[in-house]
């Protein structure tokens, strides 16, 4: 029978030769994440359901990563770091990041590719919604919430509805100005936030083949905004080599059969896609960058699991080397890794952070989910007024950020920082032609 | 919470109700499991919504709407458990919407705290916040008794023993698919297939 890449995977995970859309069956979960706002609340059901004594059903599957409340002064952030700490402790889990070590790492969708916990072919779980990122690497997974997942931490299994496939190819070749983030929201403008509600999103074609890791990262990012159960893409030799560069486990990835079966195929030519923009308050709401040129700003922002990588740094610095900020601009890296890289990748000779710095940009250098979803009121970069916001992150939801009164326009790296240069929505091939 | 009706005052809602509306982020920092938090997370529940009456009245923890009548797309967002938990810790019993974003629905049933029911068409237009109403849920009906209207809800089939049980794991334990009482064993028991997830 013919399957996709997203049935494969299941079927291998629940031990059967073939599985289809619409079946439940009990997947074998290779990897179980959680962080620090779900990861209490998880630890917490484990102990009731299970037993105070209870072990995970594998410590070498269970990662813990805690990136969301981290350089606040609220002291229950600082108590629900102690507790996945306490945990991580008494079960003598090998892959925990704690806060305040060097092993401290960041937003946990980019961290668990770089410490190598995104394996092709494998089925990851994550107390978080935007787990489905790893679909990027050639792996299932998507986000649950605290019952699941303690479930998981007991049993190592969860039953699962296969999801139908959605397949979206893109021909030939991105223009140099686009970046993944237009591509997704402008998918994501196409079918709408719950267009892929219960489905899988498969992207495929030579310009996503065309694109670095990070770059799939962010379109696989951002299915959930679609209402994707997850995103995925074949591996190829890209996958392979920063797999391989971060972990020695073996992994089998699987690739999509030329008669699979899909519930929704659109081609696309690369070339025809624009600078897009989400308007508040929901990411389908689709607009070009160039279309809303009379959209004055009051700042801009570069960080989160979507657009706070090191490519994402790399292509503000592009448009922002040399020029000066008309808006304040927050920044703040995914990770620790790119926190480093900041400092030390250059453009024409100068380091990215430089070139912030002499923009006039807001930088900080500790690598957090920050103002992406509002937090604590001392959350870097939020919004505690009736700012209006673009930013490289992903749901522009009412107070998503911060205040209720904020509006917030989802963009690309380049669109960020093209509108924080003019202090109006841009279309960045006003500075990249 | 297992019954069949549940009857009282209505909350009406739009269109994709995200996560952030239904909890803001802010108070993420309350854990669940800890009872003082989870009724702290119930007064907070739906005071991100723009334009709508407090659901939860100020300085107050529970809300005098049990139901919650909505749109498209409720719960879309972010997988924190929080959301359904909050609504649930408020006193709400059910949400009637016209689709639900999988997580959240996948929580409500999961934890028991609510019934998400789902609806052909769309019920929005045919409720007021106040009024009162009644939802059988063996007849899969929700009535509104302002006007007596009588409008059909999609059987929640397979989720409903598991929301009446109080959640998954209190599911889990009464159909033996876990031992009954907490044990490091209860690993070893292969859960069988009988609930649906989504």
């Amino acid at each position: 029978m013919a399957m996709t890449m997203t049935e494969k995977i299941l079927a291998r995970a629940s031990g059967k030769a073939a599985v289809r859309p619409g079946e439940n069956v009990w997947a074998n979960v290779d990897t179980l994440m959680t962080h620090d706002v779900c990861g209490p609340g998880t630890i917490g059901i484990f102990k009731r359901e299970f037993g105070a004594a209870a072990k995970v059903w594998d410590r070498d599957k269970v990662v813990i990563i805690p990136d969301h409340y981290i350089f606040t002064a609220d002291d229950k952030c600082h108590r629900n770091v102690a507790i996945l700490r306490q945990f991580a402790r008494e079960q003598d889990l090998p892959h925990y990041y704690d806060v305040g070590t060097p092993r401290y790492k960041g937003v946990c969708h980019i961290a668990l590719a770089q410490e190598g916990h995104c394996r092709p072919g494998e089925v990851l779980f994550g107390t978080d919604s935007h787990t489905c990122t790893a679909g990027a690497f050639n792996q299932f997974a998507t986000g649950i919430g605290n019952t699941d997942a303690a479930f998981i931490l007991g049993t190592g299994k969860l039953l699962v509805k296969v999801p139908p496939t959605m397949r979206f190819v893109f021909e030939g070749e991105f223009p140099p100005y686009l970046m993944a983030k237009d591509v997704i929201l402008h998918l994501i403008g196409e079918i709408g936030v719950d267009g892929g509600t219960y489905k899988a999103m498969e992207f495929a074609g030579e310009a996503i083949e065309r694109l670095e890791m990070e770059e799939r990262m962010t379109l696989c990012n951002m299915v959930i905004e679609g209402g994707g159960k997850n995103g995925i893409i074949e591996a190829d030799e890209r996958t392979f080599a920063y797999v391989r560069a971060r972990t020695g486990k073996s992994f089998e990835a699987v690739a999509p059969d030329a008669d699979a079966k899909h519930v929704f195929y659109k081609r696309w030519d690369a070339r025809t896609i624009e600078p897009t923009v989400a308007r508040p308050h929901s990411p389908d709401k689709r607009a070009t960058a160039r279309s809303l040129a009379d959209v004055a700003i009051t700042r801009a922002y570069i960080g989160s699991c979507t657009g706070g990588k090191l490519t994402d740094f790399a292509s503000a610095a592009r448009v922002l080397r040399g020029r000066k900020v008309a808006v304040q601009t927050f920044l703040v890296p995914a990770t620790t890794e790119i926190a480093r890289g900041i400092g030390t990748e250059t453009l024409e000779g100068k380091t990215l952070l430089s070139i912030f710095e002499e923009a006039g940009c807001t930088v900080s250098l500790d690598a957090s989910c920050a103002a992406c979803l509002g937090g604590p009121a001392d959350t870097f970069g939020r919004i505690n007024g009736p700012e209006v916001c673009i930013s490289t992150t992903n749901r522009n939801f009412p107070g998503r950020m911060g205040a209720k009164e904020g509006q917030i326009y989802l963009a690309s790296p380049y669109t960020v920082a093209a509108s924080a240069v003019r202090g109006r929505i841009t279309d960045p091939r006003e500075f990249l032609a | 919470m297992s019954a069949n009706r549940i009857r009282g005052q209505v909350y009406v809602l739009g269109d994709n109700i995200d996560t952030d509306q239904i909890i803001p982020a802010q108070y993420l920092n309350l854990v669940p499991t800890i009872p003082e938090e989870y009724e702290k997370l119930g007064s907070y529940a739906l005071c991100g919504v723009l334009d709508a009456p407090p659901y939860v009245p100020q300085g107050r923890t529970k809300t005098p709407y049990a139901i919650i009548v909505a749109g498209r797309n409720f719960g879309c967002g972010s997988s924190r458990e929080h959301a359904p938990i909050a609504i649930g810790a408020a006193g709400g019993r059910a949400v009637v919407a016209e689709s639900y974003a999988r997580i959240f629905f996948r929580n409500c049933v999961a934890t028991g705290e609510l019934y998400p029911l789902e609806t052909a068409t769309r019920l929005v237009g045919e409720f007021v916040t106040g009024d009162e109403a009644e939802i059988d849920l063996d007849a899969s009906t929700i009535t509104n008794l302002r006007t007596g209207a009588v409008m059909a809800l999609a059987p929640l089939g397979d989720a409903r023993p598991v929301i009446d049980a109080g959640g998954l794991f209190e599911y889990a334990r009464r159909t033996g698919m876990i031992a009954s009482t907490a044990h490091p064993d209860v690993r070893e028991a292969v859960p069988v297939n009988r609930v649906v997830e989504d």
